[in-house]
């Protein structure tokens, strides 16, 4: 039965239905502390409600400007001594890093965890090249040696145990074999320590690029990206077109906004404000800097006015961790480089309304996610207007879709009048009665049916409120 | 006072007795009840499916079903979502109606919320010796801001052993549609609202939306299980 589901559908199926993963999802989202410890911090956050809304105003502000910031970005970048480059698609991004990468005679790179590298595929393009790439955030290097996606913006391996890591470890690494959590990060971070010491290009994402100075803030707890960004020759930063902001002094509320939301720490281990590449005097950083500004689809998300708040995100991951479906499922369900409620609504947009037909679907609508953004993205009726231009644009096509706009255009017609409400409560009673002669017991109806699965119907009383209202008036 | 009624389809014609313990309780309180039978439908159903259009044309009918009313109160805080946030952004056809649609929305309320912000009563002289939990419905808690005064009142039923469950807020996995559509996810989380009531020890489950109670005891009567579920209303009207 479960063949004939749609993707999603049979994904979420597979989740539901793997063991060990409901185990680590229980163990590392639901029973994690990490929501708890947003909630203690934000509650001694007076202002919160306030700074949400200055996060929102600033990002809509930015976004409605975009391009002017972005060109005071690349002119102060490139006046700290770094090169901007404009890509308009994930293969334009791909191909200045390929070339630049034999231009170069790079053989071996480091990368901190970027969901934009994801985005745009970096890793297998490199391989594919014969360039060594390895990931330095701890849960990324998991995945990649599992030789997996990351299932959790944030936290890549969010869906794997401690023992399965431990398994891994020894597969990957050999003898001996480590169960203790400090004894596999130390592995892990001895092995990183030589990638850093080899490698001859370190590529980071941005979690924030201000337009006023031509900083590129990096954010993080393991101290990798410090590596990452100091060692190798060379630093390429690729960040989403959308992640400017407009001067250094939207920073501090900035990071407030998104390391409360992301792991409720009053500050993370490291900020790093990178300000181009070594300067004369200076004893280590990059001898070259790149900035890759990548569009792949924000420019067409940007030209709808409602949908365009979807670029306000600043990967906070607090949708996914409140998120009900994301909590039950994990990211690998999704099938998409991002997951959760965010993934939901940025998926279809990014790519395209048919790559992703079923994600806006995929929510109770129960606005967990809308209430934690820390910029106010409307996530619940994005969902909603993704649902519409979804139908709309199978209509001609979809049986289905047709059927169910022809339904709803009868329950319309319906609900004008209760005289029609009632004939239509009449015949399924007539219905119901000739069937329950005919021995049936299940109603013939494919949603009906589907709700049976799992559910007993409820009852259908014998008077409707009306009537027994009436009865009561009248006795 | 005049109070209307808004008994929304669900309780209309398959919880017909939530809609009378409705009646019950704003009479006990001296209230005149006002039942427009005209009404039907708020059109969430179509909202939540991506048909703001026909949602719209559906809603539309309650205008002038309501359009005499002070206070238009409803057993349901999806419902009352409906017209106090979505409506008035769909019903804007022309400055009329948006201003009619505006004025509906700030006289609607939410049974337990009319209660307790509106008459500021905190009972309605009911009571209840059962041991019982309260589940959060999301878009009255998220759309709506109603956490305290549900809360309030089932803390005025005399005899009643009320426990809070682990986590209340967390949706309950109906979601309309979406418990047709992702059934096996819908009812999961569903279950897991089960297990949670469990472990506190309650005889019943309550909410003010029949919605997530109708998911909730579809789920509890295939487990063959001993929990029942009560509408606020039901509860509140137990004198």
């Amino acid at each position: 039965m479960e063949k004939d589901l749609p993707i999603l559908q049979s994904r979420i199926h597979e989740a539901l239905q793997d063991r060990q993963l409901q185990a680590n999802l229980e163990k590392n989202l639901k029973r994690s502390s990490r929501g708890t410890q947003r909630e203690r911090i934000i509650q001694s956050t007076p202002d919160w409600e306030r700074l949400r809304e200055y996060g929102r105003q600033v990002k809509e502000h930015t976004l409605g400007r975009l391009p002017e910031y972005l060109e005071e970005l690349e002119k102060n970048v490139v006046s700290l001594g770094g090169k901007v480059i404009w890509a308009q698609d994930a293969e334009h991004a791909r191909n200045f890093i390929l070339q630049l990468i034999r231009d170069r005679d790079i053989r071996s790179v480091v990368k901190s965890k970027s969901m934009t590298t994801e985005e745009i595929a970096l890793n297998p393009a490199l391989e594919r090249e014969g360039t060594r790439v390895v990931e330095t955030d701890l849960g990324e290097y998991i995945v990649q040696i599992a030789g997996q996606k990351p299932s959790h913006i944030l936290g890549p391996s969010v869906h794997l145990s401690k023992d399965q890591i431990s398994d891994l470890f020894y597969r990957k690494h050999g003898p001996p074999k480590l169960s203790r959590a400090e004894e596999l990060t130390a592995q892990a971070r001895q092995r990183l320590r030589q990638e850093f010491l080899r490698a001859d290009m370190g590529i980071t994402g941005v979690n924030f690029g201000i337009a006023d100075s031509g900083t590129l803030v990096l954010i993080e707890n393991e101290g990798n990206i410090l590596l990452t960004v100091s060692k190798p020759r060379i630093h390429v930063a690729i960040m989403g077109i959308e992640k400017v902001i407009p001067r250094l002094e939207h920073l501090p509320n900035f990071l407030k906004l998104l390391i409360y939301s992301a792991s409720g720490q009053r500050i993370s281990s490291y900020v790093h404000l990178v300000s181009g590449p070594r300067r004369p005097g200076e004893i280590d950083g990059p001898e070259e800097l790149y900035l890759i500004l990548l569009d792949n689809g924000r420019s067409r998300i940007l030209s709808d006015p409602f949908l365009a708040q979807t670029l306000s995100c600043i990967r906070c991951g607090a949708c996914l961790n409140s998120c009900p479906v994301y909590q039950n499922v994990g990211g690998h369900a999704y099938a998409s480089t991002y997951q959760g409620p965010i993934g939901a609504i940025l998926t279809p947009q990014l790519e395209s309304l048919e790559a992703a037909p079923d994600h806006p679907f995929a929510s109770s609508l129960c606005g967990a996610c809308g209430e934690v953004c820390p910029v106010k993205i409307e996530i619940p009726q994005i969902l909603l207007k993704l649902r519409e231009k979804i139908r709309l644009g199978k209509d001609r096509k979809s049986g289905s879709i047709q059927l169910q706009k022809l339904a709803f255009q009868i329950w319309v017609w319906c609900m004008q009048r209760p005289e029609r409400v009632a004939g239509v409560r009449r015949m399924i009673r007539i219905g119901q009665k000739i069937l329950l002669r005919k021995g049936h017991r299940f109603p013939p109806v494919p949603f009906l049916r589907r709700w049976m699965r799992y559910h007993e119907l409820p009852g259908f009383p014998e008077k409707t409120f009306r009537e027994m209202y009436a009865e009561r008036e009248g006795s | 006072m005049k109070v209307s009624i808004f008994v929304t389809c669900l309780v209309e014609h398959l919880y017909p007795e939530v809609g009378m313990a409705t009646v019950r309780i704003l009479e006990s309180l001296g209230l005149e009840v006002d039942f427009n039978p005209n009404q039907t439908c708020c059109g969430q159903p179509a909202y939540n499916s991506g048909y703001p259009e026909e949602a719209a044309r559906v809603g539309r009918n309650l205008l002038a079903v309501f359009s005499g009313s002070d206070y238009i109160v409803t057993p349901s805080g999806s419902c009352a979502a409906m017209i106090k946030v979505f409506l008035p952004k769909l019903l804007v056809s022309s400055p009329e109606e948006a201003v009619a649609s505006k004025r509906m929305a700030s006289r609607t309320y939410e049974l337990t919320d009319f209660l307790s912000t509106v008459l500021r009563t905190d009972s309605t002289g009911a009571s209840f010796p059962h041991i019982v939990t309260y589940h959060d419905s999301c878009h009255l808690l998220r759309e709506l801001g109603i956490k305290e005064q549900p809360r309030r009142l089932i803390g005025g039923v005399t005899d009643i052993d009320f426990r809070e469950m682990d986590h209340p807020d967390i949706c309950c996995g109906f979601g309309g549609l979406f418990s047709v559509k992702f059934d096996e996810l819908s009812a999961v989380m569903g279950i897991q609202k089960l297990r949670a009531i469990e472990k506190t020890g309650a005889e019943y489950v309550v909410a003010t939306d029949v919605s997530c109670l109708m998911h909730l005891d579809g789920l509890i009567r295939r487990e063959k299980a001993s929990l029942k579920t009560l509408h606020m209303a039901e509860l509140l009207a137990e004198f």
